[in-house]
């Protein structure tokens, strides 16, 4: 098995218990309610213009999987292009690697300061974090992104990272941490908008150097495509001389056409709208036009190692859309910061584990996440069976504590008493046997209200009823088999 | 037609009424049920909490229950169950290596129906007034579960049955398609989610002004029961077979 990935990849409590924490958040919910169904809305009304929507989420699927089933092929034929168009790339097999390539690129600039366009690739590898440790200051351009570096906080969302702030928490953020700012701010959104507009036009101008993601890359023209709605990333992609970008080396496509599918699916799916307001793409560097020194870091931190789960590897294909999230009853509650990791909701909860492995730190507790309702696979622009893959890595998680544990939990034993009990009719008709037992727990009001062990979680909101005097199959042998 | 009734476990030891119910609709429309009594559960709780060698048996239980030549096509009265009997099946199969049990549960998995597929797709029943003498003279509202709803694409069909029920009424259930949170061990492992979803579920079942919430699969409904009855809330919860199965001579009672 190849290595897993490092950086801010971990759950470092189980989530149970970060859970439990954020779901005490009040305001937390009412924004994220507020958000997750307003995206939610705008999704379903765009997505139902489409006629050939499920014939397009097929085609994104297809391929996507044809371009994981080739990918050593395909990154090379993206690097020998992208190199033949004056671009330069470099290979990182973890996050320690692609933050040192990253910082020693910008220092061979001279520069201290780099301007970044919101990138999930470099917050998983904790790039800023990596940079500030080695004196060079890196600021977020993307408004949410900059609302939560402002903030010291940490994103909560792959698309909005500051949805759980709400429109005055924002302002109170700007006012204590922006260096010259109106102390008249309202919390008017195109107040707050012209506030970082002023803000980050400053950081624009003086940048010689931007560190991007990517949404894709090309492998036949050796492109790079971003994919935003404000021009922050237009922004950062030209102004400078240097641009580096760091992209996971799934992000690869086969060829040029294949952006109609994506540039259809990924706009829709994400923000609701019919597209993007800008689409950036280039291809090595222009001469005299745009940056000149173009850099491309392909990270693999965990991603051969997904790949090489039969079941999981499904997962790669994922866009970074995140309307698995905004359709998600758990997320809805929970928010992101639960899912400890840079990933969150239904996606975060199969990803993570597989880039890191199952067994590291709490990750083993993310694929019960969830309720399996299964709203996120229906919602995915690229049909990501993440319900079949909870399920499997939940079965990955129990197999590898089996060794671990010395004597059996409440639950491995529950379940080996229940393979029993429902391994044969026989056995369970033997059991049935008791119900009138069940009975006799029940309080003259016929409910049970508290369950003993691992199961008080279910009486804690929840009754259960008295259970019958006489279970069906008892019932069919006296009724129906005795005519 | 003989039809084979997979019973679930949980109706079996829980909700038997729930499958007599059954039983009576498919006899009302002339058929032969017959119930395997080596059938014990589908394993969904093993195979979700992850216990996978453990679902083993479980799961080859069940396909031997249902692998034989006696009945024509087997019906449950539960979308989750015959999804996972349809889908972790043969995941389950394969993941253990195990290439014979994985075409034999994908073929018994192909003639099993949820109950309101068998009935509208099999069978070709649109009005349950009409064709099965279906009564109930209350006020209810319909919870899809998410299992139904999305794994076996059931659409509308238990919903139109419900409000073609003689002496009815449906209000609609606001955020109907949301999960209610039970989700099986999940309810227990992540009790403060879950119990979160519940909240906003009995909520908005309240808001109906229904007597009763209906829906089916017995286990999202003793879930939402279980809430309702803990708050103190008026509605109960009916499976849609009892519903279905209630007459003008034998009605239902809440």
């Amino acid at each position: 098995m190849p290595a897993g990935g490092q950086g801010n990849l971990f759950e470092t409590e189980p989530f149970p218990k970060a859970a439990h924490r954020e779901l005490g958040n009040t305001q937390m919910r009412k924004n994220l309610r507020h958000a997750t169904h307003t995206i939610r809305d705008k999704r379903l009304k765009v997505v139902g213009e489409l006629p050939d929507w499920e014939a397009l989420r097929d085609a994104g699927s297809t391929i996507k999987n044809n371009s994981m089933a080739t990918l050593e092929e395909r990154l090379l034929e993206f690097e020998k292009n992208f190199t033949a168009r004056g671009g330069v790339v470099h290979w990182a097999r973890d996050a320690d690697e692609a933050n040192k390539i990253v910082t020693e690129l910008v220092k061979a600039t001279g520069s201290q300061e780099v301007v970044k366009v919101k990138s999930m690739a470099t917050q998983e590898i904790g790039l800023n974090e990596h940079l500030e440790a080695e004196g060079i200051d890196a600021f977020e351009t993307d408004l949410a992104e900059l609302i939560v570096q402002l903030g010291h906080d940490k994103p909560s969302h792959i698309l909005v990272p500051a949805i759980h702030k709400n429109r005055t928490e924002v302002r109170d953020i700007f006012l204590s941490q922006m260096p010259v700012v109106d102390p008249n701010l309202t919390d008017e959104p195109a107040k707050l908008a012209e506030a970082a507009r002023a803000h980050l036009r400053k950081k624009f101008l003086a940048a010689k150097v931007a560190i991007s993601g990517a949404n894709f890359a090309l492998a036949d023209t050796g492109t790079l495509g971003v994919v935003e709605s404000e021009g922050n990333g237009r922004m950062c992609l030209t102004l400078p001389e240097t641009l580096i970008t760091v992209m996971g080396i799934e992000k690869v496509l086969p060829h040029w056409e294949d952006v109609e599918v994506f540039m259809q699916l990924l706009p829709r799916s994400s923000t609701g709208e019919r597209m993007n307001p800008y689409t950036s793409l280039w291809t090595g560097v222009t001469e005299d036009d745009g940056p000149q020194n173009v850099h491309i870091v392909l990270l693999d931190n965990g991603r051969t190692r997904a790949l090489a789960d039969r079941f999981g590897r499904s997962a790669l294909n994922c866009i970074r859309c995140s309307a698995c999230m905004n359709v998600c009853p758990v997320y809805e509650r929970t928010g992101g910061h639960a899912y400890g990791s840079t990933y969150p909701g239904p996606i975060g909860a199969i990803l993570s584990p597989l880039l890191t492995g199952i067994e590291v730190e709490e990750n083993g507790s993310l694929p019960y996440a969830s309720s399996l309702c299964g709203a996120c696979y229906e919602a995915c622009p690229v049909k990501i069976n993440i319900p079949e893959i909870l399920v499997h890595l939940r079965g990955d998680d129990v197999d590898a504590k089996r060794e671990k544990h010395k004597l059996p939990t409440q639950m491995d034993l529950l379940m080996k008493g229940g393979s029993w009990a429902l391994g044969k009719g026989k056995n369970i008709g033997l059991l049935e046997k008791a119900l009138p037992l069940g009975r006799l727990a029940a309080g003259k009001d016929k409910k049970i209200k508290k369950l003993p062990g691992i199961a008080a979680g279910w009486t804690q909101s929840r009754d259960i009823p008295a259970p019958p005097n006489k279970s069906f199959r008892d019932w069919w042998s006296d009724e129906k088999e005795s005519m | 037609m003989r039809i084979a009734l997979f019973a679930t476990c949980i109706v079996d030891a829980m909700y038997p009424e729930t499958a007599k119910s059954t039983v009576k609709i498919l006899e009302r429309l002339g058929h032969e049920v017959i119930f395997p009594k080596a059938q014990a559960c589908c394993g969904q709780m093993h195979m979700n909490s992850g216990y996978m060698p453990e679902a083993l048996p479980v799961v080859e239980n069940h396909v031997r229950a249902f692998d034989t030549d006696e009945y024509d096509v087997a019906v449950a009265p539960s979308g989750s169950c015959v999804a996972s009997v349809k889908h972790q099946h043969p995941y389950l199969a394969q993941r253990l290596g195990k290439p014979e049990l994985k075409d034999r549960a994908k073929a018994v998995g192909a003639r099993t129906y949820e109950l309101s597929q068998l009935l509208v797709d099999v069978l070709g029943i649109t009005n349950a007034a009409a064709q099965l003498g279906s009564y109930f003279p209350e006020t209810i509202t319909y919870h899809p579960s998410c299992h139904g709803m999305r794994s076996l694409g059931l659409g509308d069909r238990q919903l139109d049955l419900l409000k073609t029920v003689g002496g009815i009424t449906v209000n609609e259930l606001p955020e109907a398609d949301q999960c209610c949170g039970f989700g099986g061990t999940f309810s227990i492992k992540n009790a403060d989610v879950s119990s979160a979803m519940l909240d906003d579920k009995v909520k908005n079942i309240c808001s109906t002004g229904a007597s009763a919430c209906s829906g089916g699969d017995a286990s999202c409904l003793m879930h939402i029961g279980g809430g309702l009855s803990r708050t103190g809330a008026k509605p109960k919860t009916l499976h849609l077979a009892d519903i279905l199965a209630s007459t003008m001579e034998e009605t239902v009672t809440l």
